[in-house]
C-alpha cells in the first residue's frame, strides 16, 4: 500500500485487543451481565477477539451481538444508504445488562450516535460503554469512548483502515495518507 | 372568386401515370385547368412563374380518408383546419368520414360539409355519407340524397358494418349511384376491449389485443359480398399480412374490391406500442414486421390500389392517459408525403411514379374525383414537391388542430412545396 | 440522485439479475427487523409516501404501509373511494397535484397496465408499482421469488410452474421475468383461453394439463381465479375449472415429489386451490406474506437513494472508513 503507515502491527493488535478485553472486565466488574456488540463490519470481527480474549480467561459464556447501523445513519438523505444492509443479531434481552459496543475507529462520533439509537430499539441495559481500537480524534458529536486501544492524531484527509484477518487476511492498523488515499478510492 | 392568375411551373420532373408522363417539363395552368405541357412553354403575360428545377410536379394528391372532426368536435379539427393542414401536406383533395356529431348521414349534413370546404378554399373536401343511419348499423342511409349533395363514398368508418345483411343491402344499394362502400373492417367480438396488436408485445405489456383475425375475417366476408352482388367495396386501412394474400385472392377473381393502407402501417410495427406510448395507439392497431412487410408489397404490386391518411385529430391532452383509454387514431395529412418518400421510396421499394400513382390516379380514379391528371383540360390540382427536401416532425408547426402523432422529432425527406388547387396556389412552403 | 435501481421500480421485466438479486439480499436484514419487539428503524425518516389504490387491495396496501412504517417514513393513503379519482379526475392531474405536493415516492396499484410508468414519466418521485392492470406487479414477484430461494437457495435450474388465470395475472408476467433472469426453469399452465397468445415466445414451457405440470414441476405459482373470467366466458365455470385445473391433494399425492405451493391471494378456496393443499405442509403462502413486507422495504430502501453503481455497494464495505 503505498505511502501507508502501519501503526500497529499484528503482534501489537493482539496486545492492544488483550488490554482492552482486561479493561471491558475491570469496567464492568467482572462478567456477570456483560453483553459485547461489534459494529458492523469490523467492529464485529474485534467484538468476537475480545469475547474470545475474556472467555479464554475467565471460563465464561459471553454473549456478544453484532449491530448493523446503515438504516439508523442521519446522512441517508446526501449520500443514499449503502445499498447493502448487514444483519442486525441482538437475540439477547437487553434489560438490566452492561453492553459494551465495539467498533474499529472512532472518528465523528456519528456511527456511535446511531448505534446508540438503534440498541434504545432493543431494550434498555443499565449501561452502556464504548470500546474503540483506534481513536483518531475529529468528532462532530458529544461522545467519547470508555476503551481505547491507541489514540492516535492524523489530518482530516488521511484514511486510518483496520484490517482483520477474517476479512482483511492479516491484522494491522494503517494510516493511509492524502495523497495515496484519493487515489485508492 | 377573383380570376387566378396563369401560373407557368417551370423545369420540373412531371410525373402523370395516367398519362405514362416522366419528363422534364413545363405545365401551364389557366383558368383552373390544365392548358399546356411541353418543354420551354415561356411565360404568358402577367403568368406567376414557379421555378419547379429539382421539384417533382404531380397530379394533386387525394386522400379518400381523413376525419375533419366538423361538426361536432370543432375544438379538435374543423373542416377548414383540416383542410388547410391537407394542402400543407401536398394534398389537393380530401374525403371526410362521416362519423362527425351528428353523423353525416343525410343530404343536409352531406352540404354543411361541401359548405365548409369550399369556404376554406384550401384542399377540396368531398364528405363521404354514413351506410346506416347514424352509424348505428340498422337503417341503410339515403345514399342517393348524399350523392346528389354532394357525397362520393359511403362508409361507417369508426365502426365496422357488422351486419353482413346490411353490408350486402349497402353494396347493391350504391351501385346505382356508381360509388365505392368503404368498410372499416373489425370483427367487433373479436376485437372487443383491445387496444394493441395481439401478439407478444400486447402479452408483455398486459394489453388486451386485437387478433389479426379481427380484420381479415372481415376482408374476406366483403370481398364474397362483393362478389355476390358485383359491388365495388373499398377496404379502409389494410393492416395485416392475411388480408393482403384475401385481397389478392379477390382481385385475381375479379371481385370488385379495392383497399388502401396508412403510412403508419407502412412504417411501424407494435414495438412503437412498447413503453405504453398512446401515440402509437391506432385502430386498426400497429402490427408486426412482417405485416409490414405484406403491405409495402402489396402497395409496389397495386393489390393495395392506394395511400390513405386515416387522419385522426385528437384534443392536445386526449391521449395524456392510460394506453387502454386512451383514443386511437393519429394526424397524418401532414406527414404522409414525407413517411412514403423516406420508407418506400429513399429505401427502393417503390419509384416515384408509384408513388403518384397510389396517392393520386388510382384513389381520383377509383372514388371518380376530378384531379389525379396532368393531361391537358384537366382541372388544374397539382402538388409540386422536393424529395429531397430533409425535414424534422414538429407536431407544433402543423396546420392540422391535431398534434398526435409518433413520428414528432423524426427527420424525414420530402416535402409539399406548391400544392395547387383549380389553378389558386392553396399551399406555399415558407423557407 | 439515482439509486441501484433507478428512480423507480415499475417492472421486473427490465431489471438486471444483479439488480434482482441486490433486492433479495436487501430484504434479508429486513425480515429481522420484523422479528424486533420495536419493529422500526429510521432509515427513511422524513421522506413522505403516497400509497395510491385505484384498485382496492387490503393485502398490497397494508404489506407497503408496514414497510414503509417500520423504516419511519410517513405515509398517506389514498384509496379510489372518496377520493377525487372517483370524481372523474385524470391520473394525469393526479400526477401534477403529487408533483406539487413534494411527494418523495408514490406507490400507485391501478386497473391500467402502463399506469405506473404513465406516472413514472410525468413525477420527479419515485414510483412503486403495485400492480398495473395485466401488466406486472413486481413487488410479488419478488416476494414470490424471495419464498422460493429461501427455500431452494439457488434458483438455477430448479422447475417453477404458474398455474392458472395468466392471462389476466400480472402477478404471472413478474414472475417469469424475474425467474428466468435468476436461471430458472420457468412453464405455465391453464386453459388455453386464460394463456396470452404468443407465451411460448416468453421462453416458458407450456402445460395444457395440470397433472402434466404437477409431474415436471418442484414448485406451484398458483393464481387466483377471478370470477369475471367465467361471466366473460373463459372458463365455463368455476366448478369445472377446480375438476380440471384445480391443484387439489389427490393430484399432489400422485407427484414424484414434493411440490412447494405458492398463492399471490387472495385465495379462492375450492376453486384454484383446495383448503387442505393451502394450509398443507408445503404450503409457503403465509411466508410469502412475511416476505412481502421485507421485500417492499427493501425496494423502498433500494430507491430512497443509493449510488448508481452497483460495484460500489462492494467497495462500500472498505476496512476502516467510518461512515
Amino acid at each position: 500500500m503505498p505511502n501507508a503507515t502501519t501503526i500497529l502491527d499484528a503482534r501489537a493488535m493482539g496486545r492492544t485487543l488483550r488490554r482492552m478485553a482486561e479493561e471491558i472486565v475491570e469496567l464492568n466488574e467482572g462478567t456477570d451481565h456483560l453483553i459485547i456488540v461489534g459494529i458492523q463490519r469490523r467492529g464485529v470481527q474485534l467484538a468476537d477477539r475480545i469475547v474470545k480474549i475474556i472467555e479464554e480467561r475467565d471460563g465464561v459464556d459471553i454473549p456478544r451481538g453484532a449491530l448493523d447501523i446503515t438504516l439508523y445513519r442521519d446522512d441517508l438523505q446526501t449520500v443514499g444508504p449503502r445499498p447493502v444492509v448487514g444483519p442486525t443479531d441482538l437475540t439477547w434481552n437487553l434489560e438490566g445488562k452492561r453492553v459494551v459496543i465495539v467498533d474499529d475507529v472512532l472518528y465523528t462520533g456519528r456511527t456511535v450516535r446511531a448505534a446508540l439509537d438503534e440498541l434504545a430499539d432493543f431494550g434498555r441495559p443499565s449501561r452502556i460503554a464504548l470500546a474503540v481500537l483506534v481513536d483518531r480524534g475529529g468528532r462532530e458529536l458529544p461522545i467519547r469512548a470508555d476503551i481505547v486501544g491507541k489514540t492516535i492524531t492524523v489530518a482530516p484527509e488521511d484514511r486510518v483502515d483496520v484490517l482483520v484477518n477474517e476479512l482483511d487476511g492479516r491484522d494491522a492498523v494503517v494510516v493511509v495518507r492524502r495523497d495515496a488515499a484519493e487515489a485508492t478510492r | 372568386m377573383t380570376e387566378a392568375r396563369d401560373i407557368l411551373l417551370s423545369g420540373g420532373r412531371v410525373i402523370d401515370p395516367s398519362a405514362g408522363r416522366d419528363e422534364t417539363t413545363d405545365v401551364l395552368l389557366r383558368d383552373g385547368k390544365v392548358e399546356a405541357i411541353g418543354r420551354s412553354l415561356g411565360a404568358p403575360e402577367g403568368a406567376e412563374v414557379l421555378d419547379c428545377s429539382g421539384l417533382l410536379v404531380s397530379p394533386g394528391f387525394i386522400d379518400v380518408h381523413c376525419h375533419l372532426r366538423e361538426p361536432g368536435r370543432e375544438d379538435v379539427e374543423t373542416v377548414a383546419t383540416g383542410a388547410r393542414a391537407a394542402a400543407a401536406g401536398g394534398f389537393t383533395a380530401v374525403c371526410a368520414m362521416p362519423n362527425t356529431e351528428p353523423v353525416t348521414d343525410n343530404q343536409a349534413a352531406v352540404g354543411f360539409i361541401i359548405r365548409q370546404g369550399l369556404r376554406a378554399a384550401a384542399a377540396r373536401v368531398y364528405p363521404i355519407g354514413a351506410i346506416s343511419v347514424g352509424q348505428r348499423g340498422e337503417a341503410l342511409a339515403e345514399f342517393g340524397e348524399m350523392v346528389g349533395a354532394g357525397a362520393v363514398a359511403v362508409s361507417d368508418d369508426g365502426k365496422p358494418v357488422v351486419s353482413a345483411h346490411l353490408m350486402r343491402t349497402a353494396l347493391e344499394y350504391a351501385q346505382a349511384f356508381d360509388i365505392p362502400v368503404i368498410d372499416h373492417c373489425e370483427e367487433p367480438t373479436l376485437a372487443k376491449g383491445g387496444s394493441m396488436n395481439e401478439g407478444m408485445m400486447s402479452a408483455r405489456l398486459g394489453l388486451r389485443g386485437i387478433p389479426a383475425e379481427a380484420e381479415e375475417i372481415m376482408v374476406i366476408r366483403d370481398i364474397l359480398l362483393a362478389r355476390r352482388t358485383g359491388g365495388h367495396v373499398h377496404l379502409a386501412h389494410m393492416s395485416t399480412a392475411g388480408s393482403v394474400e384475401l385481397i389478392r385472392w379477390g382481385k385475381e377473381r375479379g371481385i370488385n374490391v379495392t383497399a388502401e393502407v396508412t403510412p403508419h402501417h407502412l412504417t411501424l410495427t407494435e414495438a412503437a406500442v412498447g413503453g405504453f406510448d398512446t401515440s402509437a395507439k391506432m385502430n386498426p392497431p400497429l402490427r408486426t414486421e412482417a405485416d409490414v412487410e405484406a403491405l409495402r408489397e402489396a402497395l409496389r404490386d397495386g393489390t393495395i390500389d392506394l395511400v390513405a391518411t386515416d387522419h385522426a385529430p385528437h384534443h392536445y391532452d386526449a391521449k395524456e392517459r392510460e394506453f387502454a383509454d386512451a383514443p386511437f387514431g393519429i394526424v397524418g395529412l401532414e406527414t404522409a408525403l414525407a413517411l412514403v418518400v423516406t420508407e418506400l421510396v429513399e429505401k427502393g421499394i417503390i419509384d416515384f411514379p408509384t408513388l403518384v400513382d397510389r396517392m393520386s390516379t388510382r384513389p381520383a380514379k377509383l372514388f371518380h374525383l376530378e384531379g389525379g391528371s396532368l393531361a391537358q383540360g384537366s382541372t388544374a390540382d397539382v402538388t409540386v414537391f422536393d424529395p429531397a427536401r430533409e425535414w424534422v416532425v414538429d407536431p407544433s408547426k402543423f396546420l392540422s388542430k391535431g398534434r398526435n402523432t409518433p413520428y414528432a422529432g423524426d427527420q424525414l425527406r420530402g416535402r409539399a412545396v406548391y400544392t395547387i388547387v383549380g389553378g389558386r396556389v392553396v399551399f406555399r412552403l415558407e423557407e | 440522485m439515482t439509486s441501484a435501481l433507478g428512480k423507480d421500480l415499475l417492472a421486473l421485466e427490465p431489471l438486471t439479475p444483479e439488480q434482482i438479486r441486490l433486492i433479495l439480499d436487501t430484504a434479508e436484514p429486513f425480515k429481522e427487523i420484523s422479528e424486533r419487539a420495536i419493529k422500526k428503524v429510521p432509515a427513511l425518516r422524513g421522506k413522505t409516501i403516497v400509497n395510491l389504490f385505484f384498485e382496492s387491495s387490503t393485502r398490497t396496501r397494508i404489506s407497503f404501509e408496514f414497510a414503509e412504517k417500520r423504516l419511519s417514513a410517513d405515509t398517506v393513503n389514498v384509496a379510489s373511494v372518496g377520493s377525487s379519482v372517483q370524481k372523474g379526475e385524470t391520473l394525469v392531474d393526479t400526477a401534477r397535484n403529487l408533483e406539487a405536493m413534494r411527494i418523495d415516492m408514490v406507490v400507485i396499484r391501478h386497473g391500467a397496465s402502463g399506469a405506473a410508468r404513465f406516472l413514472a414519466d410525468r413525477i420527479e418521485s419515485n414510483v412503486i408499482n403495485a400492480g398495473d392492470g395485466t401488466h406486472e406487479h413486481p413487488t410479488q414477484g419478488l416476494l414470490d421469488i424471495l419464498t422460493l430461494r429461501d427455500h431452494f437457495g439457488d434458483l438455477a435450474g430448479r422447475r417453477i410452474c404458474i398455474v392458472g388465470d395468466v392471462l389476466h395475472s400480472r402477478v404471472a408476467r413478474s414472475n417469469i421475468w424475474g425467474l428466468k433472469k435468476l436461471g430458472a426453469e420457468v412453464a405455465v399452465c391453464g386453459p388455453k383461453s386464460l394463456l396470452p397468445w404468443g407465451i411460448d415466445e416468453f421462453g416458458v414451457k407450456v402445460f395444457k394439463r395440470v397433472e402434466e405440470a404437477i409431474e415436471w414441476a418442484e414448485a406451484l405459482n398458483v393464481l387466483r381465479l377471478q370470477l369475471e373470467r367465467m361471466q366473460a366466458g373463459y372458463i365455463p365455470s368455476l366448478r369445472e375449472y377446480n375438476r380440471v385445473f384445480g391443484i387439489t391433494h389427490e393430484r399432489l399425492d400422485r407427484a414424484p415429489r414434493d411440490i412447494l405451493i405458492l398463492h399471490p391471494g387472495p385465495m379462492n378456496r375450492g376453486v384454484e386451490i383446495d383448503s387442505d393443499v393451502a394450509d398443507g405442509p408445503h404450503s409457503v403462502i403465509l411466508n410469502q406474506v412475511t416476505n412481502g413486507v421485507a421485500v417492499r422495504m427493501a425496494v423502498l430502501y433500494l430507491l430512497a437513494g443509493g449510488r448508481p453503481e452497483l460495484a460500489e455497494s462492494a467497495k462500500a464495505s472498505a476496512p476502516g472508513a467510518e461512515r
